[in-house]
């Protein structure tokens, strides 16, 4: 029987110079920062990166990973523009591929069924069309009209974070939203899962638990254990978001810069991580703010 | 007793007034002054309106302004993440309700970026967002907090075209002007649509104090200015009770900057 635990070592020796790799999440929430952290400590680069963008593609931009950026957006919601990514755009350094919200669910959705595009009226008379090469007018087999063609966001990793998971790839996601992270995994050759706690395949027995699994096993290619692994980002129900982490990161732009950032919260363990961040009670004690 | 009323208390009531006729359709306010102008009208005005909690619940009474942590008060209606805000979205079935950062003559708005070269903006913004896909789809109305040539370009476009407008020029084969649904705009000096000639933008009312020639003076491209211009209504007491019920820490006071 397959086991798929592993390390965030392991996930990121499977990551490759120039490869396309989807983060799950929204913003600043339920984003994979530990596996994250552990690509920023590595050596890959040249990254294409899928994203409804938080701290993750700031970071990545930060550390000079990313090639090119497809995104609607990057924030984190009370911040509402992403420090690093607003310096890396600023300064011309990476390309972008800006598309709709939408479109990316339908650009994942094309590659999870093996589709080219999918067509949709989203952009028609925006400036997406105009500076989006990836994007392209077709015609119609049934009307005369023109339709946008989304094309598919086939990705050569997909890196979400979930509730739980069993060493089989079973991951369950019981916040109140899932965002897009079905589609990620499914629109990858590899899906990397961490988590906050590996159970029992037989915790999924009961219909509720059960309820909350929203993709087949056969779509995870690992799940890796790190409680906490979500922070500074939510993880809802289990932790809210950290504000005050997410000012003081924005505040580096202008004051120390990544390099002072790199050193105090990514160049060491997760053990140690979540030490500074004054450990896991710290972590459940975050409000578990509405909008 | 009278008490003065606030600049702000007097948009977000007429701000309200924009879902009025619009039936059983989702209400999204982004921001202080659209949100509580969406649950204001929910409340008292278009009791058939549809909304969500800002997060992933579909709500059958509108969730006041806190930093609380009450979710077990949420009065749920039904699931509404991510993926089926798109299916609705793509239904038409939505009203928005959005502050851009720049609107120009054809009613094209941008959220994105700010300068004359994509590839290095001078300011990086959010990005697109929604809204092309909201554009397309469905009913947007404006929010402005300080009507400016800023925000209301003099140049011929906006910077990065995130909105669909009425401009003729940029469509595809097939697609018409009249399908695009630039709804109202409400800002600090007045209420607009896009009603006026070929689409133009039209004011329909002044807030008290405000003169046509303060709008003309601060709005980048032709307004229409109809012979006689009202005055936006009081906001009634049962408005402002709604109101601050609605936004109890009073959020609402710092909401035009």
């Amino acid at each position: 029987m397959a086991n798929k635990v592993m390390s965030a070592k392991d996930v990121v020796a499977q990551i490759k110079d120039g490869m396309t790799i989807g983060i799950g999440g929204w913003g600043p929430r339920r984003k994979p920062m530990a596996l994250i952290r552990e690509l920023l400590r590595s050596d890959v680069k040249d990254l294409t990166v899928v994203a409804y963008g938080g701290a993750d593609v700031g970071m990545l931009c930060a550390a000079g990973k990313v090639k090119k950026v497809v995104f609607a957006f990057v924030s984190l919601d009370n911040i509402p523009l992403e420090p690093y990514f607003r310096a890396a755009r600023q300064s011309g350094s990476i390309a972008v591929s800006e598309i709709d919200e939408g479109h990316m669910l339908l650009g994942l959705r094309a590659a999870a069924w093996g589709l080219p595009f999918i067509p949709s009226q989203i952009g028609i008379g925006t400036d997406l069309m105009k500076y989006n090469a990836d994007l392209k007018l077709v015609d119609s087999p049934f009307d005369d009209k023109q339709w946008v063609a989304m094309p598919a966001l086939k990705l050569d990793v997909a890196l979400v974070h979930a509730d739980r998971a069993d060493s089989r790839g079973i991951c369950q996601v019981k916040g109140p939203d899932l965002y897009m992270d079905e589609w990620m995994v499914r629109a990858a050759t590899k899906a990397f899962v961490s988590c906050e706690e590996i159970v029992d395949t037989s915790f999924f027995h009961a219909e509720q638990e059960a309820r909350a699994v929203y993709w087949e096993r056969c779509m995870t290619t690992g799940v890796v254990p790190i409680a906490g692994g979500a922070h500074p980002s939510s993880c809802m129900p289990e932790y809210g978001v950290d504000m005050g982490h997410f000012k003081a990161y924005a505040a580096s732009v202008k004051d120390g810069g990544w390099e002072k950032y790199f050193q105090d919260f990514v160049a060491c363990s997760q053990d140690e991580y979540l030490q500074k961040i004054g450990g896991m009670d710290a972590l459940k004690a975050l409000p578990k703010k509405s909008y | 007793m009278t008490t003065e009323i606030t600049l702000v208390d007097r948009i977000i009531c007429a701000a309200a007034l924009a879902w009025k006729d619009d039936g059983e359709v989702l209400a999204t306010g982004i921001g202080v002054v659209p949100r509580l102008a969406a649950s204001l009208c929910m409340k008292s005005i278009n009791t058939d309106l549809m909304m969500t909690d800002s997060e992933s619940w579909m709500v059958s009474e509108p969730v006041p302004l806190t930093n609380s942590c009450a979710s077990s008060n949420i009065p749920r209606e039904g699931w509404m993440g991510f993926t089926r805000i798109f299916d609705n979205v793509w239904s038409t079935k939505r009203h928005a309700m959005v502050g851009p950062t720049q609107i120009d003559k054809f009613g094209q708005a941008n959220i994105s970026m700010i300068g004359s070269d994509y590839n290095k903006p001078k300011v990086q913004m959010l990005g697109a967002r929604g809204f092309p896909g909201n554009s397309i789809s469905h009913a947007n109305s404006f929010f402005v907090p300080k009507h400016s040539k800023n925000v209301f370009v003099e140049k011929e476009e906006v910077d990065m075209v995130a909105s669909i407008g009425y401009n003729a020029s940029r469509l595809p084969r097939g697609h018409k002007v009249d399908d695009v649904d630039v709804r109202m705009v409400f800002t600090n000096l007045g209420v607009f649509d896009w009603k006026g000639a070929n689409h133009g933008l039209r004011l329909l009312a002044l807030h008290p104090g405000v003169t046509v020639q303060d709008v003309i003076d601060n709005t980048g491209f032709a307004v229409e200015i109809p012979a006689n211009v009202p005055v936006t209504a009081d906001p009634t007491p049962e408005q402002i009770a709604i109101l601050n019920a609605l936004d109890p820490k009073g959020f609402r006071a710092f909401a035009l900057g």
